[in-house]
């Protein structure tokens, strides 16, 4: 076991803590923003997905490496613009006569 | 500064605003602005990857990533953006079902890569880990997107010792992991991989519809953990903080969201939730006498009252009737009749899925009244207007020890002097519970699609 492992262990344990500590206090409302907001960090397994792909060495790397970067892409951006398209709905808008138009169109 | 140092730095730098981020999300005025902060630490990640060296050389194939991200880009943003927001809910599935299988995907390369230099156990470890919980996390998200986009039976499907066969396969793939270890064959990371693929599916499959959102938020924390694996295989610390922050905070948000219906974690994810009570509900339920009345009668009602309590649920975002719902509101307004809505935490198919929506259609927030705040200003509303809601306002959560939803909190509609129930036909709700209120004498039924009721209402109040 080498230096190396034991120092990833330590963030590990650090950022357990911090995971919990930070989100102890959230009004119910957040939940789901909350939630589609740390989907899309968990897409930051795209910076992985590329250095697999960009070290990749065989066909069969190279095949599940570049898959992984679409799959890695789907995650981090359409968890972003999701997550902003919830928030963008809680901004305090105007009441204004002209918001009765925008009926969704179905 | 070596260019490696720089790039570490701007790692750093990026977890930093993923911790920020968060911290920004659990507060309603710097949610949005937390949400920007980390995609530009993503972006800044992203951006330094491409300078970086691996195995003492720069990346290889660079134009595939490239091509491959802009293959992720066109498919993910005309879907995130354009999608309703009524699905929401499958949406933040079927994104993190993909990011469970990029984190698997990116264990199995990298051990494809490394497994020729003979690697340390712990790595092979890690690699294992990343694979199994990604795989379940893939699989998993697929099954609960398809219950919820109703592809398939939203209703718990359960066979007989189904939990037995679900603890063996759990069982076998930790042997499996155990085995791979001590004998270093390699092939069998393709069984556990297909063994894991079917523990996903098999772990979803009983968990009833209503239920899913809360095993959105697990997947959710499994796949942030799927991405530490990784970090730990890969040596980065920036994969290692941003997986374990959303594996450690999906975890105790998985829990905040399964106590807003009252229910512990494990009956949520062990108990096939709603699928016995439709059968005892149902038989009973036809020959009792319920009170309906017409949109007209409902216009004269509410024209009549001073305080109305609106109480949505997922029916009024079906039916797309938010808008008109809104304007309802405006129109008592306009007579002086004040009106607010009561907001159940998991009104909707997601904790908070109601207020997004009801934003969308310009409700005003300060409307919006949380559960508690509700309840006691129930007593004083001469009118309880529950538009597409059902198991949020079911007294049997109260009253009823056997019931499933006994415990959970719910909107005590019945304070309220009269009682509307819009309904499209005398099904029980999501859940599969029969609902007392609609029997209670209060209560007037009124039939149809929401939208359509909701129209004629209008019609009614502005005439009277």
């Amino acid at each position: 076991m080498g230096n190396a492992l034991l120092q990833y262990a330590t963030v590990l344990m650090l950022t357990i803590f911090v995971g919990i500590e930070i989100i102890a206090k959230v009004p119910s409302i957040l939940h789901t923003p909350l939630m589609s907001g740390s989907n899309a960090i968990h897409g930051v397994i795209l910076v992985g997905a590329m250095l697999v792909l960009g070290s990749a060495n065989t066909t069969l790397e190279t095949v599940l490496g570049f898959l992984a970067v679409i799959l890695a892409t789907l995650n981090v951006v359409g968890g972003f613009v999701v997550t902003d398209r919830m928030l963008e709905m809680f901004k305090a808008k105007p009441k204004t006569p002209a918001a009765k138009n925008d009926e969704v169109a179905s | 500064m070596s260019r490696g140092t720089l790039i570490d730095l701007l790692y750093l730098i990026s977890a930093t605003t993923f911790i920020l981020a968060l911290k920004g999300l659990g507060s309603p005025k710097r949610a949005r602005l937390g949400n920007g902060v980390a995609a530009v630490g993503m972006l800044i990640a992203i951006v330094a990857t491409f300078f970086k060296q691996v195995d003492g050389h720069n990346l290889y194939h660079v134009w595939l990533i490239l091509v491959a991200m802009a293959v992720g880009v066109v498919i993910a943003v005309p879907t995130a953006r354009y999608v309703r927001m009524t699905a929401m809910p499958q949406l933040v599935a079927i994104f993190n079902g993909v990011g469970g299988g990029a984190a698997s995907l990116v264990s199995i390369t990298e051990f494809v890569h490394i497994h020729s230099t003979h690697p340390a156990t712990y790595v092979t470890l890690e690699v294992l880990l990343g694979v199994l919980i990604g795989t379940v996390s893939f699989s998993g998200s697929a099954i609960a997107y398809a219950k919820l986009q109703e592809l398939m039976t939203g209703r718990p499907v359960t066979y007989p010792g189904q939990q037995v066969i679900n603890g063996i396969l759990g069982a076998v793939g930790l042997v499996l992991i155990v085995i791979i270890l001590v004998s270093g064959q390699t092939a069998l990371l393709w069984v556990l991989l297909a063994l894991s693929f079917v523990l996903g599916i098999a772990f979803v499959l009983p968990i009833g519809g209503a239920d899913v959102p809360v095993l959105i938020s697990l997947l959710n924390s499994f796949t942030g953990l799927a991405v530490a694996a990784s970090g730990f295989t890969l040596g980065s610390n920036l994969l290692i903080v941003a997986g374990t922050l959303v594996g450690a905070s999906g975890i105790l948000l998985t829990r905040l969201m399964s106590k807003a219906m009252g229910r512990s974690l494990s009956n949520v994810l062990f108990s096939a939730f709603g699928s016995v009570i439709t059968a005892s509900g149902g038989a009973g339920a036809d020959a009792r006498p319920v009170r309906s009345g017409a949109p007209e009668d409902a216009g004269v009602l509410l024209s009549f009252a001073s305080r109305v309590a609106i109480i949505p649920g997922y029916g009024l975002a079906v039916a797309q009737a938010q808008h008109v719902l809104r304007e309802l509101a405006e129109e008592l307004e306009a007579k002086g009749i004040e009106v607010f809505y009561a907001i159940h935490p998991v009104a909707g198919r997601m904790p908070g899925h109601m207020n997004v929506l009801l934003a969308e259609a310009n409700v005003p927030y300060e409307q919006l009244k949380e559960l508690d705040e509700a309840n006691s200003e129930l007593q004083t509303a001469d009118v309880a207007l529950v538009v597409g809601a059902n198991d949020t306002v079911n007294p049997a959560a109260k009253d009823d020890r056997s019931s499933p939803i006994y415990g959970m909190p719910i909107i005590n509609a019945d304070l309220a002097e009269n009682v509307l129930f819009l309904k499209r036909s005398m099904r029980p709700g999501f859940a599969g519970i029969e609902n007392e209120l609609l029997y209670n004498p209060k209560t007037t039924l009124i039939f149809g699609d929401a939208k359509d009721t909701l129209t004629k209402i209008v019609a009614a109040v502005k005439a009277s």
